[in-house]
């Protein structure tokens, strides 16, 4: 009794003080999301206060909650993720740089335009007169960041001109790359191409936009109420210039935005202009001639119909990833085996050494010594991509697999290797005939076990510009606006790879038990 | 105790495992064609003995000397897991003598049914039964053609009537010249086949009879 009426007492404070801050903070916070990783001058981390964000987006944020009569309150969230999280509701309103698209209109609450854009080419300042357009790159790598306008913009161009899209997660290393020679141009929004030219040297922006779009603030669908008050906000900052401002102050303003401004504020329906245009490299932005690649943009696109044009795509990705995962899984067990020995058999410094680097491979994430390989050492060797993915999960698996060995080789029992000694056999004949032969077999079900991550793990290697089925699954989710069929679709080809694999795994170990 | 004839002679041979001495002072010999056994307790320091013959541990101090190679049957066999009864027959003539294959094959599969398993040839070790796997584990060793046999308790897996054909086996082996040490608890045993029995205790050796 005494004890349930300490806990009933508990609970009580409890409640009290979890119901205080609510009922002092009338209304609550209007939760903002955005990606701190986007930068300046979106959102970035405050120099000063790493805890307190900065940008334009942030500032607009405080314009809209402070015009609402509430607190805004940041929220981090990885960009790639940011769409499934306005619909999830893990914050109220979405604002990091989005861009205005079909997809993100049939699926979310989509504001008004706050911001137009252009799409622009970068390139090497002494490839300026040659890469005028993207027409003058067929065959060459056009980099850019994935599931964005930019990135639609070169699949278009990789069919009509011929061009090599390739895609990094971020939008920093699309310009050192172009700086290494890795890739000749970079297309991406003004404001990223501005920052990469003043951030890197020997870079030129090319004066003509490849294609036209707009920030927007994404809310959950069902929050079309408050997206209309927001827009109500917006409007009223365009007016009587607080947008303005905002924007000269993070130096992002130019005569696009008044134009914008007008037909935002000239029609007062939730879309007052589509959703974004690319431009044919000759004309004025202004003069936006579609191509049918555009006119697609324009109108929600058909799940079912989507699935079936990304199937090859999917395919393809899955190729890649298979390959991947089997020449890594080749280079990490004989790598593997390599250190096993000689951690087994090796002198002492040799044991140090190699017990050193399985401790730092298994301590250190893999994410990082992927940026490690490619981006780290590009000062000094410049890896492919592919390569650098090869080794990056080949040299993180074999350390697992040379524990795996090891252990295995230790398992094989001591009266194996002292009968081996008595017939006569050497070190090396004992070891390939008796002792690894038991040892592999001993290690197979493990092996097995790691392929299988390796094949998912392969995943990773998207951050290095590869694109395997993950990645290839996520620009199809952002195409199309919802991850449900896109990752049925992935997971059902992951299954077709590693179930095979697990069954010719058993196959070999029902082989070797009948003989 | 060495004789003019002798095959092998072991002289003051200590064996220790860190501090503790498991062997002290062994002193004997054996002739062509004779069957010694190591009589003595569990723990006694026979196994040890045969170990330091065989080169498995590593002798303190004292002589060994002993014709190569030496045929060594374990107690429980040591058959290589990974391959037949038969392969592991003529995996040592083919890898360390370099026989010829299809010979040491041959070779193989006449020790196998002089010893009574040829068709158990194809099975694997876990498929034998401790009778079958002996017999494999002699084969494997006379495959070699050694002078010595050491065989660690070769009666531990043996029923009765197994025993007597072992006894048998030995002796059939001893007339072909062999010298062959046997390491056994199995007073009964080792009366059955034995020319002569040496007494192992606390790590030294005593002439019984």
């Amino acid at each position: 009794m005494m004890s349930m009426r300490a806990c009933a007492s508990v609970l009580l404070v409890c409640l009290t003080l979890v119901s205080a801050p609510l009922r002092a903070q009338n209304p609550p916070a209007l939760r903002w999301g955005g990606d701190a990783e986007g930068g300046a001058p979106y959102v970035e981390a405050d120099a000063a206060d790493p805890t307190r964000v900065v940008g334009f987006d942030v500032e607009i944020a405080q314009l809209v909650a402070s015009g609402l009569g509430r607190i805004a309150r940041f929220v981090q969230v990885g960009f790639t993720s940011i769409d499934a999280a306005a619909s999830r509701g893990d914050f109220d309103v979405g604002l990091s740089g989005i861009e205005d698209t079909p997809a993100r209109r049939a699926r979310l609450a989509v504001t008004v335009p706050y911001y137009e854009f252009r799409e622009v080419l970068t390139v090497r300042s002494s490839d300026k007169d040659r890469y005028r357009s993207l027409a003058d790159l067929r065959g060459h790598r056009v980099a850019t960041l994935g599931a964005t306008l930019a990135y639609d913009l070169l699949v278009d161009a990789e069919r009509r001109d011929g061009i090599v899209p390739v895609t990094y997660e971020d939008d920093v290393h699309p310009y050192s790359d172009l700086v290494l020679g890795r890739v000749d141009a970079v297309v991406l929004d003004a404001i990223l191409a501005q920052r990469g030219v003043r951030r890197n040297s020997g870079l030129t922006n090319q004066p003509a936009a490849l294609g036209v779009g707009h920030y927007v603030g994404i809310l959950s669908a069902e929050q079309s109420g408050l997206r209309d008050r927001m827009n109500a906000i917006l409007r009223d900052a365009m007016r009587d210039g607080r947008l303005e401002r905002i924007l000269r102050r993070w130096d992002v303003w130019n005569d696009d935005q008044p134009r914008l401004y007008a037909r935002v504020l000239a029609d007062n329906s939730p879309y007052p202009v589509s959703p974004s245009s690319l431009v044919s490299s000759t004309t004025a932005p202004d003069a936006a001639t579609m191509t049918p690649e555009a006119m697609r943009t324009l109108s929600p696109p058909d799940t079912w119909e989507a699935a079936r044009r990304y199937l090859p795509a999917l395919l393809r990705a899955a190729v890649i990833t298979i390959v991947l995962s089997c020449l890594s899984m080749g280079l990490a067990v004989i790598t593997g085996a390599l250190i096993a020995s000689g951690r087994v058999y090796g002198t002492g410094p040799l044991r140090v050494v190699l017990t050193g680097y399985v401790e730092v491979v298994r301590g250190t994430p893999l994410l990082l010594q992927l940026f490690v390989l490619y981006f780290g050492l590009a000062a000094v060797v410049q890896l492919p991509a592919f390569l650098a993915a090869l080794l990056g999960l080949g040299l993180n698996y074999a350390a697992y697999e040379s524990e795996i060995y090891r252990g295995a080789l230790e398992a094989v029992p001591s009266g194996q290797l002292d009968a081996a000694r008595t017939l006569g056999f050497s070190e090396p004949q004992t070891f390939f005939l008796v002792r690894a032969p038991q040892a592999f077999r001993l290690a197979l079900a493990p092996m097995t076990n790691d392929f299988v991550a390796l094949l998912k793990d392969s995943s990773l290697v998207s951050v290095i510009t590869v694109v395997e089925l993950t990645k290839e699954t996520s620009i199809f989710a952002a195409n199309i606006g919802s991850w449900v069929i896109p990752g049925m679709m992935c997971a059902a080809i992951y299954l077709a790879m590693s179930l095979p694999l697990a069954r010719l795994a058993r196959r070999i170990e029902r082989g070797w038990r009948h003989g | 105790m060495a004789t003019r004839m002798s095959v092998l002679d072991v002289r003051a041979m200590e064996v220790r495992r860190g501090a503790r001495v498991i062997v002290a002072d062994a002193t004997f010999a054996a002739a062509p064609g004779e069957i010694v056994a190591l009589m003595g307790a569990s723990g006694a320091g026979k196994t040890t003995i045969l170990r330091a013959i065989a080169g498995l541990e590593p002798i303190e101090s004292g002589t060994v000397t002993i014709p190569r190679p030496v045929g060594m049957v374990f107690q429980f066999h040591h058959l290589f897991a990974n391959m037949s009864a038969h392969r592991n027959v003529w995996l040592a003539p083919v890898h360390v003598l370099k026989q010829p294959r299809a010979e040491a094959e041959q070779r193989a599969h006449e020790l196998l049914a002089s010893l009574g398993v040829g068709d158990r040839a194809l099975a694997m070790p876990h498929e034998l039964s401790g009778g079958e796997a002996q017999r494999v584990a002699i084969a494997r060793a006379l495959a070699i053609d050694p002078h010595i046999l050491l065989m660690d308790e070769p009666t531990a897996s043996l029923d009765a009537a197994r025993r007597a054909d072992l006894a048998a086996t030995l002796r059939q082996l001893a007339t072909q010249g062999r010298t062959i040490i046997i390491a056994t608890h199995d007073a009964e045993f080792a009366r059955a086949c034995a020319h002569r029995e040496l007494n192992v205790e606390g790590g030294r050796v005593h002439v019984v009879s």
